[in-house]
């Protein structure tokens, strides 16, 4: 029987996931039981804040154990913003913060671009973007190029390995990683909660993926 | 190519979406539910949801519309008016809000935006600002859904929120609200310039060039209005349709291709 669960430890508004989950027909629950965890089928580590509030969340509740075994196991995780952060080595935000280090590389903040010729991109990077999709399969199988999902962050990763990158996108002439995959490991830097129908498509996928 | 964000406001009273001008008024317009699909349908990028009469009226009210509205549309919706504290912001997030916009408790007490900020993230946190012009170049900024002065000058009040840690700011011009005389460009030009945080526009739009230039001239990073949209002056489609045309990007809809 299939369990999808998502990690609660403190940050973001987990419901906008559940409802997504729940207008696809799946169960859920949230939960920061670490037994659920590492017994999951499927796990989604939400996140809406700061990397190192994050971080703190995870250890506080005793879930970095758990889900580095889940992670063992073979079965699929998908991060989602700060959560697919979080599944870095490490982060700038607020000084240099260790992550789970579950794919190697960093976390860093997108470049404040207000020149009238840069078309005054702000910080932090909100509204809907389109994806340049490298990885064509597992979360993007039915995902058209170019489509668009919504963004809302200050930060962003940059994998060591070009290989872990699935998407990107441009934000000003800035080209970043918007989604990442390595082995079992998911993340996506968009919402698909919010991304309309397509971003349904997503956790639909995801929720198909074999371990 | 940065992508301008279509956003229509749903002013709320009670069960119903109602209209005003210069944010009075009583007149009903139609069904939260049934607005908030038809612009979701119709490619709205994000909704606005503002309880106009909040401190006069039951809370519970706001809270069950955002829930059961919020159940199959799947765009990030903002739910503001009447809050006052950081419960307030976790009870409204936890009903199906992803963001929230305050105004009045932010300037009785600034350090909200800063505590909301660090508890529930920037993004969360979107500071609505409404406008009055006292002279030129010069605006009053106000509270009270538009009745009471601050003494508060928007450009200084404009640069002190984005210090505190708001994620974006929501500009409102009291005096062009639902008059469909077109958006205060000056107003939205000076505070768009001049944060670096998203700036929406609100308030006076009657037709689609009021759309174009205070994207072009105003410099607004996101577009909200109402009027125009719930009495049906003109559809989304034909707002993102024309601000291509004039080479202003925006997100693609259709409920075949995407989103």
């Amino acid at each position: 029987m299939e369990k999808i669960i998502i990690i609660d430890y403190g940050l973001g508004n987990l419901r906008s996931i559940v409802k997504a989950l729940n207008y696809l027909s799946k169960e859920v629950k949230i939960t920061n039981n670490p037994d659920e965890i590492k017994n999951a089928s499927k796990l989604i580590l939400p996140g809406v804040g700061a990397f190192k509030d994050g971080m703190s969340g995870l250890k506080s509740r005793g879930l970095i154990k758990p889900i580095k075994d889940y992670i063992k196991s073979g079965k699929p995780i998908l991060g989602i913003c700060l959560g697919m952060q979080l599944l870095m080595t490490e982060s700038e935000e607020f000084g240099l913060h260790k992550g789970l280090n579950f794919i190697p590389g960093k976390v860093v903040k997108l470049k404040d671009i207000k020149k009238v010729d840069e078309e005054g991109y702000k910080v932090p990077h909100i509204g809907w973007s389109q994806l340049d999709i490298i990885k064509k399969d597992s979360i993007f199988s039915n995902i058209p190029n170019k489509s668009e999902f919504y963004f809302v962050h200050s930060f962003y990763v940059k994998p060591n390995n070009k290989e872990y990158t699935t998407s990107v996108t441009m934000y000003g002439k800035q080209e970043i990683c918007a989604s990442i995959q390595k082995d079992n490991v998911f993340g996506c830097q968009f919402h698909p909660e919010m991304s309309g129908s397509l971003g349904l498509e997503i956790y639909k996928n995801f929720c198909k993926l074999n371990s | 190519m940065k992508k301008i964000r279509i956003i229509p406001r749903l002013d709320i009273k009670g069960p119903n979406v109602i209209k005003g001008i210069h944010l009075e008024g009583l007149r009903i317009v139609g069904n939260p539910s049934i607005l908030a699909k038809r612009y979701y349908e119709q490619g709205a990028d994000e909704l606005l949801y503002i309880d106009v009469v909040a401190s006069l009226y039951n809370r519970d009210s706001i809270l069950e519309i955002v829930n059961k509205t919020s159940k199959d549309i799947f765009i990030p919706l903002t739910v503001g008016g009447g809050i006052r504290t950081l419960d307030d912001i976790r009870t409204l997030l936890r009903a199906g809000a992803d963001k929230i916009a305050i105004n009045t408790a932010a300037t009785k007490n600034p350090e909200i935006i800063k505590k909301g900020a660090e508890m529930f993230g920037s993004q969360c946190i979107v500071v609505s600002i409404e406008a009055k012009s006292i002279s030129p170049g010069k605006w009053e900024a106000y509270i009270e859904n538009g009745r009471e002065k601050t003494g508060l000058d928007v450009v200084e009040w404009a640069k002190e929120v984005t210090e505190l840690g708001a994620g974006e700011i929501l500009l409102t011009s009291i005096d062009r609200e639902g008059t469909g005389t077109g958006y205060d460009i000056n107003l939205t030009e000076k505070i768009a310039s001049l944060v670096n945080i998203p700036v929406i526009a609100c308030g006076g739009a009657g037709n689609i060039k009021h759309i174009i230039e205070c994207v072009k001239q105003g410099k607004a990073d996101a577009i909200s209005m109402a009027s125009i949209l719930h009495y049906n002056k003109i559809t989304i489609p034909e707002i993102k349709s024309e601000l291509k045309k004039n080479g202003i990007h925006v997100r693609e809809y259709g409920k075949n291709n995407n989103n």
